[in-house]
């Protein structure tokens, strides 16, 4: 059933050699980005070739693998991802974050901490914090290598002229172990704190750009910033709809055509695992559940 | 102390010894010898082609010299060829220490940028990490080169070519620089807005004691600005002396035949 027509995990042995060695130079230098020939994958750049490319080096037959795109395991790009691999490596997958060995994620880190052996695999579109800053892919290598970041802040002063205070929500620029300024990839500045010291080995890919980089376990990672402006996460003043979460990231859901709203965990793995943990929030079916059972019981 | 200061002024900031540097068969820059003191201010005048531009790219470290050296004298005193310089140590003197005012302010400006953080981009290259203090000496640099400080937030884009010359100046300035290359500042301004600036560099030049290596085809600006002007011509320097005696006193024809193409006024 599982497709002998593929090698295992899609590549072939020669390229996830290739992906494994650039994939240990990113991690003995945390944050520098590594150049790889990336190879065309069956799906267009910006649906993750990076990201796939990576787990397809580090995947083995033992591993379960987990699929998230902006917090979700059921969206289509996760979905199509974890299918891929459940098919060329015919690999177990997960959407449960503790099971799971190897997480692939665009845009969000999973609520849960991630524990040592978990390694969290990143697709980035663009690599280089700087790209907007300075169009030279050649200023701005020499800029990283002589450790000129002083730009960097000029984006954030930027944003505080116009907004009052460091208005960048995503993409939030890092500096790792004192040394590589970093994109965490558009992962919402809410995430930033738990990229830190993290246990888990963290993995980005970026296809088009043919980059890898990473961060090891119990790295520093701090969120650049002002002395007079320091760097806050941001989130919605508001408890998760359906299990009443009030430390998790939301995503804002319209309902109707007035106005009316939703906040839920944009974790779905997360959200669920509480919901079956037995809380609720204000529009989870719960209520509306015991609701029903109530008037069964009246009625019989 | 005050034998100190002396000792300090004694000494050249920059040294050019024997500069050279040709382009294939082409030299573009002969045999070019110098030195440049503390407050000292250098025109480099000639016609198009003559080498001006070259000689300032190479004595501010941007070209390599196909012969010849160039040494600064350091902060901490140190006299040092700018060729034995890492490329670490040469872009943190060129941000700090230096200052490059272009002709085009598009080139040294950062045109999307706000002007405030134009002007604070070298000191937070430099470490600065307080936005209330950088804003607060961008403003005050802003003052100082006359724009109206309700401008800070906006990018250099909305502004005119003279503020824009202003605000580059400003930028190359907040540092605190010892020694600044201008390269034809005043280029591309109407006369009055010329007039202005020119004005505003005298007065900064003497306040802060620098020292200024000018290059210009305009012996008004040279006549206007430096106490000591060198004449090129096809990538050699053909005269040297102070301003007002090269320009009252021309010897070589080339330069006589410079000074008479001025209309009188």
């Amino acid at each position: 059933m599982n497709a002998p027509a593929y090698n295992f995990a899609y590549l072939d042995e020669q390229t996830k050699r290739m992906i494994r060695r650039a994939i240990l130079k990113a991690i003995a230098i945390p944050g520098y980005q590594v150049p790889f020939a990336s190879r065309e994958m069956p799906m267009p750049y910006g649906w993750g070739t990076g990201g796939v490319q990576v787990t397809a080096a580090i995947l083995g037959p033992d591993d379960k693998l987990k699929v998230i795109d902006q917090g979700s395991d059921d969206t289509t790009n996760a979905i199509s991802i974890r299918k891929f691999f459940a098919k060329t490596a015919g690999v177990a997958t997960t959407t449960a974050t503790e099971e799971a060995t190897v997480i692939q994620t665009r845009h969000r880190i999973p609520e849960t901490t991630l524990s040592e052996g978990q390694v969290l695999v990143y697709q980035v579109p663009i690599p280089e914090p700087l790209r907007f800053l300075e169009p030279r892919e050649t200023e701005t290598r020499r800029m990283h290598a002589l450790a000129e970041y002083g730009l960097m802040h000029v984006k954030l002063y930027e944003d505080i002229a116009r907004f009052g205070h460091i208005a960048t929500a995503y993409a939030y620029p890092v500096k790792v172990n004192a040394r590589y300024v970093m994109d965490p990839s558009p992962t919402p500045k809410f995430d930033n704190p738990k990229m830190d010291n993290c246990a888990a080995l963290q993995l980005f890919g970026a296809g088009r750009e043919k980059r890898i980089y990473a961060i090891p376990p119990y790295t520093q990672v701090v969120s650049l910033d002002f002395e007079d402006h320091p760097f806050e996460p941001y989130r919605f003043n508001a408890p998760c709809a359906l299990c009443g979460a009030e430390k998790s990231y939301l995503d804002e859901i319209v309902t109707d055509d007035k106005g009316s709203r939703m906040f839920v965990c944009s974790d779905t793995d997360f959200c669920e695992g509480r919901q079956a943990e037995g809380h609720h929030g204000s529009l989870s079916a719960a209520p509306y559940k015991e609701k029903a059972r109530q008037q069964e019981k009246n009625n019989g | 102390m005050a034998d100190q200061t002396l000792l300090e002024n004694d000494a050249p900031l920059l040294i050019a010894d024997g500069l050279s540097k040709s382009y294939g068969k082409i030299a573009a820059c002969r045999d070019v010898s110098f030195a440049l003191y503390p407050g000292e201010v250098l025109a480099i005048v000639g016609e198009s082609g003559s080498g001006k531009s070259t000689l300032l790219q190479l004595l501010s470290g941007q070209l390599a010299a196909s012969g010849g050296h160039v040494s600064y004298r350091m902060r901490d005193g140190v006299t040092r060829d700018l060729a034995t310089l890492g490329e670490a140590e040469r872009r943190f003197l060129f941000r700090t220490d230096w200052g490059f005012v272009h002709q085009d302010p598009a080139q040294g400006l950062r045109m999307a940028v706000s002007a405030g953080a134009n002007v604070g981009e070298r000191l937070m290259a430099v470490g600065w990490n307080h936005y209330g203090r950088i804003r607060d000496t961008a403003s005050d640099w802003l003052t100082r080169v006359e724009i109206d400080t309700a401008r800070i937030d906006d990018a250099p884009r909305t502004y005119s070519g003279g503020m824009r010359q202003r605000l580059q100046i400003a930028r190359n300035l907040v540092t605190e620089p010892r020694l600044v290359f201008m390269d034809e500042p005043t280029g591309g301004l109407d006369v009055s807005v010329q007039a202005r600036l020119l004005d505003l560099l005298r007065s900064l030049v003497a306040e802060l004691h620098l020292a200024v290596v000018i290059v210009t085809h305009d012996l008004a600006v040279a006549r206007l600005l430096s106490h000591r002007v060198m004449v090129m011509k096809g990538g050699c320097v053909i005269e040297t002396g102070l301003t007002d005696q090269v320009l009252d006193d021309p010897r070589e024809p080339y330069t006589q035949l410079l000074v008479s193409s001025i209309l009188p006024p």
